[in-house]
This record gives structure tokens, C-alpha cells and sequence, in this order.
């Protein structure tokens, strides 16, 4: 078991044809993920990686049965192409693009919220999600993952890595690891993946990476507190970032006192959840706690 | 993006918000030209810095006369004006505001800003305006109001009216301040702002509201967009490096430390500066090369980091995923022969093809310090920086 995505998930990439989205459906493919087509408008009918291209959603969805969309469109199509995936009925769209702008993210999520309340958003600005061994869906290097006991959410992308490289490092491997991005508005959040986690029989631990800014570390300490029974490793990234700054993500800045590293560190201690200081310390903090 | 008061006032009188009657001035001569043009006896003369706390710092002065306005302005144009908000260098006054002044009867607030949590465009408003309304959300929370906007119906308002009336406005006077919501409204979704203050609101003696501040901030990624804000900015107010990081595409933001970063990914430049913190060090900048980190990024981020004299050894924290770490050894390599380092390096490269990257680095002959463990990196460069 894994959560979100496995071997049998049937994907396409949305941007498919372009730079980013030919190297890293590529890379997917070699991965082993079921890629089954993409949709690039005006190249419907064409061939593209040996796999058929599509107009819109809905023909793809229609003809190849997809279940997840990866997005690679440029940040001012990608609202858009949100919306397009969720309107085919695709499950699970993963918006991997970055800059789109806030106001945009906020009728989106209005949007899937009124009208498409079941389908599962991750991203945007996210390296994407991956069950080691069977799917890859996302930029993330498949090489450093390895099947196993952990499952891994985190805002940011290279420090996922980090994070993976660590447990694989310690010999715990991942169940699913699920990027849910660095942008204030966003899909999936830290307690959508931890709640799923909390239910995946593979899944024996659970390291959670946060960052400055927003409150979502705080109520995913009150969730945890109340309803996860498996050990938690949290880190939070930004103890030294200073106030009002926009630390490359945008939802990365602490607005006056609030969403600082020292109160989301606090709030998760006090919930009862294993902190680390050092970044490079979660690998072996987890491998601890599963002994303990 | 920041704007200058002056500039938030101008997009404010054109989405019909009423602000005291002004205008702009870049030379003393101008200044009570400027005065003259608006008229009457007393004046305000208004710094022009993209901070806050300028009230304080000298940067606000209420004057008699049109001479005291030129002196005034004289005193302000060409310093550096040194707030709460600016750091110890403070920001260049390039221009000043010449204004009316307003008879005050109350100060409220009323700001507009995207809530996280409720994922909406969000006002806020409190009767407590002219004072740091983070004191007030801290001490008497009870004392600020906020409605969240659905994005398909907009502002509606009843919204207004129950701010308005929160704030112990007058029928009239809630009138007026729905105007001004359905402005800042408007500002906030045709413009792509990500925050819009009046801190202070006023409500004049003769009974009419008004801004007396404006602060607007700009989403970022919306400016591709927004074009004419974009032309707006004032490269004179900004660091001087992050000006140039822009330029390269590179997210920078400097820092207090002596420990220069290099690192691919946000939330990992943030780590690094914290695990640099944490082993006794200082960072002295978050650097984000990108997850697409090419040997001309790597170069120009180098110069970057380089060029501040307070930089004593430097830290390169890469993790190889897409990218392989020969070739960003070999960006390392080309750009200490380009700038010519003279502050030693300590390089943790990690993921794809990190032992070729180390070797390279390792047979350079160059001060550069290759390791893999994130916490002996760490301790590496602290010790380094400190032997300087």
C-alpha cells in the first residue's frame, strides 16, 4: 500500500509537448510511471514520446482513462489548466509550476470547492509526488528514493530531497512522499497527507518539513495531537530568516510575529510531536523513534 | 513590489478614493512650488522611502509657510532617512509629498490581504487606527473586524456596512467608507495587489472619511501582467544585491552574517542557513540558485555573494537531483578562476554524480573544501569563518 498514487495509476501530463514537460515526462516514463498521453491544444492527434496527444482534458481523460495529471504549463495558463483537469474529472492533479499569482490560486480553490469537491489537489510550486518502486509524478530524482516504511509531506522541494536521501540513508525507505508546495494558496495541506498517512498500513512513521509563514503547521499540530498514533519527526526551515522578507517561496514570509520557526517548533513540541533543530538530523531522529 | 506613498495615493485617487489634496517634489524649489499650487498656510512635507516609521524618524514634518516647506524639503532630499524599518544604512530621499493638512476627528484602519487559512481575499478593520496594528491584534483582538470576499461574488456591501458600522461610523460616513472599500476592492483584484493598508483612515473634523496613508504591495508573480506597476518600481529603494540577484534571476536576500550561502531550492537555502546558525555561525545571505542551477547561474551567484565585503568563507549546499553535481562542480570551479576567490569554500554537493563532483573539486587546486555530511559542512565553514 502507498497513499495518492501506485503502479496502476494512468497519468498524463498537461503541457506535454513543451521543454519541461518532454524531460520530465521522460524521466517519469524511464521511472516506470503509467504515463498514457498528454494534452498540449493544437497538437491533438499527434504522437509524442510514443504516447498519443490531446487537445483538451476531457478527450484525453475520455480516451486513455487517465486518473492524475501532472502540469508543467507556464504560470499564467496553469489556473486554467487546474480547472480544465479538474472539470475532465481527472482525481488527482499535481501542479508543478511555479509563480502563479495568488489572486489566480484563490478562485481556483473557490472553484474546486463548490463544484469539483472530490478531486485531490497538490501543488502548485511543488517537486510532485512519488511512491518509490511504482510512480513517479513530479520532478523529484527517482534514483535517491527506495520503497519502505516512511511517509514524507513537505512545502519545500530540495529539502525533501534531502529528506529522502536521509531515510534512505538509514535504510527506512519511503512509502509515498507528497510535495505540497510553497505557495501561501495551495491544494493539498500538511493534515489532507498526514490523514492518509495515519490510515496506509505501509506507512510505520511520518517526518513532516515545514516552513516559515501561515498557520498550517500549528493546526496540523492540533490534528496530529488528536488523531495520529505514529511517530511524527517534524523540522521547520527559516529559524534564521528575518521578518517581512519573502524567502524565495511566497507563502515564505512572517508578517508581523506570525508564522515564525520558534512557534510552529513550540506548537508541534507541545503536541507531542518529535522535533529536530538540524535539518540533518530527520533521517536518524525517525530511525530512533521506530526503535523506541 | 513596494510603492511609494506618493504612487499608492495616485492609484487611490484614480479608484475614487478621497486622499488630502498634494503633490510630488524632487527639489526644495520644487517643494514650495508645489505648496503654492495647493495652497494655504500650513503644510505636511513627506519623505518619500519605501518604509514605514518615518513619523519618528524626521521624515514627516507639519510646517507653516512656504519657506519653512523649502526648508523642509531641503533638510529631507539627498539624506538617507533611518527608521525603525530600514536597517542602520536607511533608504536615499529622492523625492518628498507636499500636502494639505487634514483636521483629524478619529484614526481607524482598514487594510486587504489573501488569508491563508480562508484561502479569500480578507478586510480588516479596527476603530484603534494610527497605531501598530499588530499591538493591537496582540493585546485587544476584539478591537479588529474581518470579512472574507468569495471570488465570484465579490465585495458586497453589506460587508462594507458591517465594518463601517463596527467602527461606529455615522450612516453617512459608512456610505463614504463603502466607497472606499469597493475601491481598495477593485485595486486589489484589477492590479494584483497583495496588500492594501490605510493606516491611518481618518474621519475629519468636517465629518468625512479619508485616506491619509496608503501602502500597496504587489504580488510578484502577477507583475508579468501588470505592466504599468511593474514600470512603477524604484530600484533606489531596494539592496542593492537583491537588485542585481533580480537581474540574474537568482532569489537573494541579504543578511546581517559573515557566512555566504549557495543553495538550490528554497526551503534547503533555508535549512543551511539554519544549521549554519545552529553549529555557532552567521549567514550572510539566502541564496536560491534554482532547481535548474546551470555553471552561469553558479558563476553570477558567486560574484553576487562575493561582492559584500562582510563575506569570510562561503558554504555550497547542492543537492543533485535533475541537476548532476559535475556539472555544478564544474560552475564552482570556472567561477572561483573567473572572481578570483580569496575566502575559503566548503562545497557539500549530494544526489547525482556527487562523487565525480567531489573529485573535481578535490583536483582543482583550488581552496575549496569538498564534503558530503550537511552537518560536518556546517561546521566546516563556521570554523573557517571564525580562523578569518
Amino acid at each position: 500500500m502507498s497513499i495518492l498514487v501506485n503502479k496502476s495509476t494512468r497519468v498524463i501530463c498537461q503541457g506535454f509537448t513543451g521543454k519541461q514537460g518532454t524531460f520530465h515526462s521522460e524521466q517519469c516514463l524511464a521511472y516506470g510511471t503509467r504515463m498514457v498521453g498528454g494534452v498540449t491544444p493544437g497538437r491533438g492527434g499527434s504522437s509524442h514520446l510514443n504516447l498519443p496527444v490531446f487537445n483538451t482534458c476531457h478527450d484525453a481523460v475520455k480516451a486513455t482513462g487517465a486518473e492524475a495529471s501532472m502540469i508543467y504549463v507556464p504560470a499564467p495558463f496553469a489556473a486554467d489548466a487546474i480547472l480544465e483537469a479538474a472539470d475532465a474529472g481527472v482525481k488527482i492533479v499535481i501542479c508543478i509550476t511555479e509563480g502563479i499569482p495568488v489572486n489566480d490560486m484563490v478562485k481556483v480553490k473557490a472553484t474546486l470547492r463548490a463544484n469539483y469537491p472530490d478531486t485531490v489537489l497538490i501543488g502548485p510550486n511543488c517537486p510532485g509526488v512519488i511512491t518509490p518502486g511504482e510512480c513517479k509524478i513530479g520532478i523529484m530524482p527517482g534514483h535517491i528514493h527506495k520503497p519502505g516504511r516512511i511517509g514524507i509531506v513537505s512545502r519545500s522541494g530540495t529539502l525533501t530531497y534531502e529528506t529522502v536521501h536521509q531515510t534512505t540513508a538509514n535504510g527506512l525507505g519511503q512509502s509515498t512522499c507528497v510535495g505540497i508546495g510553497g505557495d501561501p494558496v495551495r491544494g493539498y495541506g500538511f493534515i489532507d497527507v498526514i490523514s492518509m498517512f495515519q490510515k496506509d498500513p505501509q506507512t510505520e512513521g511520518i517526518i513532516m518539513v515545514g516552513e516559515i509563514g501561515g498557520s498550517s503547521e500549528e493546526e496540523a499540530a492540533a490534528y496530529i495531537k488528536a488523531n495520529v498514533t505514529k511517530p511524527v519527526i517534524a523540522y521547520i526551515a527559516g529559524v534564521t530568516a528575518p521578518a517581512g522578507k519573502r524567502m524565495g517561496h511566497a507563502g515564505a514570509i512572517i508578517s508581523g510575529g506570525k508564522g515564525t520557526a520558534d512557534e510552529k517548533f513550540a506548537a508541534l513540541e507541545a503536541a507531542g510531536v518529535t522535533t529536530v533543530r538540524s535539518p540533518a538530523d530527520l533521517g536518524s531522529a525517525m530511525k530512533k523513534a521506530l526503535k523506541a | 513590489m513596494n510603492l511609494h506613498e506618493y504612487q499608492a495615493k495616485e492609484i487611490f485617487a484614480r479608484y475614487g478614493i478621497p486622499v488630502p489634496q498634494g503633490a510630488l517634489a524632487v527639489s526644495p524649489e520644487g517643494a514650495r512650488a508645489a505648496a503654492k499650487q495647493i495652497g494655504g498656510e500650513k503644510f505636511v512635507v513627506k519623505a518619500q522611502v519605501h518604509a514605514g516609521g518615518r513619523g519618528k524618524a524626521g521624515g514627516v514634518k507639519l510646517v507653516n509657510g512656504f519657506d519653512a516647506v523649502e526648508e523642509a524639503a531641503k533638510t529631507m532630499l539627498g539624506t538617507r532617512l533611518v527608521t525603525k524599518q530600514t536597517g542602520a544604512q536607511g533608504l536615499p530621499v529622492h523625492s518628498v509629498w507636499v500636502e494639505k493638512p487634514s483636521g483629524i476627528a478619529r484614526e481607524l484602519y482598514v487594510s486587504a490581504l489573501v488569508d491563508r487559512s480562508r484561502e479569500r481575499l480578507v478586510f480588516m478593520a479596527s476603530a484603534a487606527g494610527g497605531m501598530d496594528i499588530e499591538e493591537v491584534a496582540a493585546h485587544t483582538p476584539e478591537k479588529i473586524k474581518s470579512v472574507a470576499v468569495h471570488p465570484a461574488a465579490g465585495l458586497q456591501p453589506y460587508q462594507a456596512r458591517e465594518l463601517g458600522f463596527f467602527m461606529g461610523l455615522t450612516k453617512e460616513q459608512v456610505d463614504q467608507f463603502t466607497r472606499i472599500l469597493s475601491g481598495l476592492y477593485r485595486i486589489f483584484t484589477d492590479l494584483d495587489a497583495s496588500l492594501v493598508e490605510i493606516n491611518p483612515l481618518i474621519v475629519t473634523t468636517e465629518g468625512n472619511v479619508f485616506a491619509l496613508d496608503a501602502k500597496l504591495n504587489f504580488d510578484d508573480n502577477a507583475l508579468y501582467r501588470q505592466k504599468a506597476i511593474a514600470d512603477m518600481r524604484d530600484p533606489t529603494q531596494e539592496d542593492e544585491r537583491e537588485r542585481v540577484a533580480l537581474q540574474y534571476d537568482l532569489n537573494y536576500v541579504s543578511l546581517e552574517g559573515d557566512i555566504g550561502c549557495m543553495v538550490n531550492g528554497a526551503g534547503l537555502a533555508m535549512a543551511t542557513m539554519d544549521i549554519i546558525k545552529l553549529h555557532g555561525g552567521q549567514p550572510a545571505n539566502f541564496l536560491d540558485v534554482g532547481g535548474g542551477a546551470t555553471a552561469e547561474r553558479v558563476t553570477n551567484a558567486f560574484k553576487l555573494i562575493t561582492s559584500s565585503p562582510d563575506v569570510k568563507a562561503i558554504l555550497v549546499n547542492i543537492f543533485g537531483g535533475i541537476v548532476r553535481c559535475d556539472l555544478i562542480a564544474e560552475g564552482i570551479i570556472e567561477a572561483v578562476k573567473q572572481v578570483g576567490l580569496k575566502v575559503p569554500v566548503v562545497a557539500r554537493l549530494q544526489g547525482t554524480n556527487m562523487e565525480k563532483g567531489q573529485e573535481m573539486l578535490k583536483s582543482s587546486g583550488l581552496a575549496i573544501t569538498p564534503v558530503s555530511d550537511l552537518t560536518e559542512a556546517a561546521k566546516t565553514v563556521v570554523a573557517a569563518a571564525q580562523a578569518k
